[in-house]
């Protein structure tokens, strides 16, 4: 059984939940299992936000995770927070302005937000860089599936940066693996 | 062909089968965390030629649906804790006055406004007696997003066919929740509707029950004349005091359940064939008894699982037959011991029950069902 529990985490607003589905859709498209969930509460309000999937080649029963397989964290605060709860052979994926405090464990430190906020100049498309960063680093799912499904879920009018930010975001991951 | 896999939340599958067994009409008043079925129910009812209405709270949402369905509209309303209390006297004239209809709860942390975006079960009891006086209640309880599809599919039946209100208690794990789910087609889904009278206008009487023990009935507006009410009432629906009319009624109220069980309920039970330890809990606790059953079952653990599916009726007769052979039952529950006395009542002193318990708005871990079944090996 191959099974992947990712968890994406940073601040309300970043687009993580929708990156969460769309990712849980692209499992899917690669004919998996997926199953997505996320917190409530007044944490979606500015603060640590988390957005967790669940891939699988098999059927998922608990639909929730305490210790992931990738964890993305896009601020310092959702890292503090979420930074402990990942497997020792686990992927840290975080945003380069995190002071990671030296993890014992493979991280990647990699400019998301700046690539969104300032090459791509729209931080709306922070989250498909991100996706893009992922799929790239951990192949936890098919770029072509992950392409589909972000077209799939963004507003019309917006495929074209949304295309170029996941072609960046992508990369952004495999330079990080050479 | 492309596979019709998708993506779908729990709450949107609630609407997906509503409108899959006929719904038309939707009442609400949107509350944490069965917003989206509210949501989605206002996005796609108008595309079917329904009728969505945000009432101004919980209990006029109730007596909408109520109406609506005396009308010949299936109908839906959707809430949580809060507003399942407000519901419960709408819901006594819906079970009185035989009216179908579906009540999504999905449940959060209580009492009160407790922890509102936390998943809770903690309802369990006020679905069965939530009302007040002795009245039928059908409630069942999804594990999956798929199943939330089916059962929600099945409650309209459910209240089409034996004409009582039926409660769909979900959690907010199972609401929120998104999974992958193949629908099933429009073409293969059964789908039932209420007994039409037979007899004249003049002679129609709209309570005047069949062998089932159900009355058929007319719509309003089809022309058949005839008096609803909450109060006790003969065959013709007007009110009545004869106690022997009363006690008629009353009666063949949870008779008309009673002598349907068989059809109307509903369990899943794994691995219980050789197993000493069996752990019962219903929706999303049950994911974690899933995962707890297959990881004590590694360790040579002989664990088995049963899920009420529908939690009223309870389905008692295959517990009482498993408490001769097994062992222990767990009865893993986010409350303080709601399932875990109708158990007791069920199991009596024939194995023992153990409980685990959480209240402080996460949900259960398989972790914490294992960590107990391991203290009492």
């Amino acid at each position: 059984m191959e099974m992947y529990e990712v968890r994406l985490s940073g601040s309300g607003g970043q687009g993580l939940i929708t990156g969460g589905i769309i990712l849980a859709e692209a499992a899917i498209l690669d004919g998996k299992n997926a199953v997505q969930t996320q917190s409530y509460g007044p944490e979606a309000r500015g603060g640590a936000s988390k957005a967790e999937v669940i891939i699988s080649t098999e059927k998922i029963d608990f639909p929730k995770i305490r210790d992931c397989d990738i964890f993305l964290s896009l601020t310092q605060k959702s890292f503090d927070q979420y930074g402990k709860n990942v497997k020792d052979n686990g992927i840290i994926i975080v945003d380069e302005s995190i002071d990671t405090k030296s993890e014992n464990k493979v991280i990647y430190s990699l400019p998301i937000l700046d690539t969104a906020h300032n090459v791509l100049g729209k931080p709306m498309v922070t989250n498909i860089v991100a996706l893009g960063v992922i799929a790239a680093i951990t192949n936890v799912v098919s770029r072509n599936a992950l392409e589909e499904a972000v077209l799939n879920r963004v507003p019309k009018g917006t495929e074209d940066l949304n295309k170029k930010a996941l072609e960046m975001g992508y990369s952004i991951g495999k330079k990080a693996i050479k | 062909m492309k596979s019709k896999a998708r993506l779908m939340q729990g709450n949107e599958a609630c609407v997906e089968g509503a409108i899959a067994a006929g719904m038309k009409f939707f009442a609400g008043y949107p509350i944490t965390p069965s917003t989206e079925v509210a949501e989605i129910a206002a996005e796609k009812l108008p595309l079917v030629g329904g009728k969505f209405i945000q009432m101004e709270d919980e209990i006029a949402s109730m007596a909408a649906i109520i109406g609506a369905s005396l009308a010949g509209s299936k109908s839906m309303t959707a809430t949580s804790g809060p507003g399942f209390s407000l519901k419960q006297e709408n819901l006594g004239y819906a079970s009185l006055a035989e009216v179908p209809c579906v009540i999504v709860n999905v449940q959060r942390s209580g009492p009160s406004t407790g922890l509102p975006t936390s998943p809770a079960q903690g309802d369990i009891m006020q679905a069965r007696w939530g009302s007040h006086g002795d009245h039928p209640v059908i409630a069942l309880t999804p594990s999956s997003v798929r199943e939330t599809f089916d059962l929600t599919i099945k409650a309209f039946n459910l209240s089409e066919k034996y004409r009582v209100p039926v409660i769909l208690l979900m959690d907010e794990i199972i609401g929120h929740m998104r999974e992958r789910v193949e629908l099933p087609e429009i073409s293969e889904i059964e789908i039932i509707d209420r007994k039409k009278p037979t007899v004249s206008r003049e002679k129609y009487l709209p309570y005047k029950a069949d062998d089932d023990l159900i009355p058929p009935m007319a719509y309003y507006g089809d022309g058949y004349r005839f008096h609803v009410t909450g109060l006790a009432h003969d065959e013709t629906g007007f009110p009545t005091n004869n106690p022997a009319i009363a006690d008629k009624l009353y009666r063949r109220l949870l008779d008309k359940i009673e002598l349907h069980k068989n059809e109307i309920i509903e369990w899943e039970e794994q691995c219980t064939d050789d197993a000493d330890i069996v752990i019962i809990s219903i929706g999303g606790v049950s994911r974690a008894a899933d995962t707890a059953m297959k990881q004590l079952r590694q360790k040579g653990v002989k664990v088995g699982t049963y899920r009420p599916i529908t939690v009223w009726p309870f389905p008692e007769k295959r517990l009482i037959e498993l408490a001769d052979k097994v062992n222990t039952f767990v009865v893993a529950e986010m409350n303080l011991g709601q399932m875990a006395l109708e158990v007791e009542r069920i199991i009596k002193d024939k194995a023992e029950l153990i409980k685990v318990n959480k209240v402080n708005g996460e949900a259960i871990y398989p972790e914490e069902i294992i960590e107990k079944i391991e203290e009492v090996l």
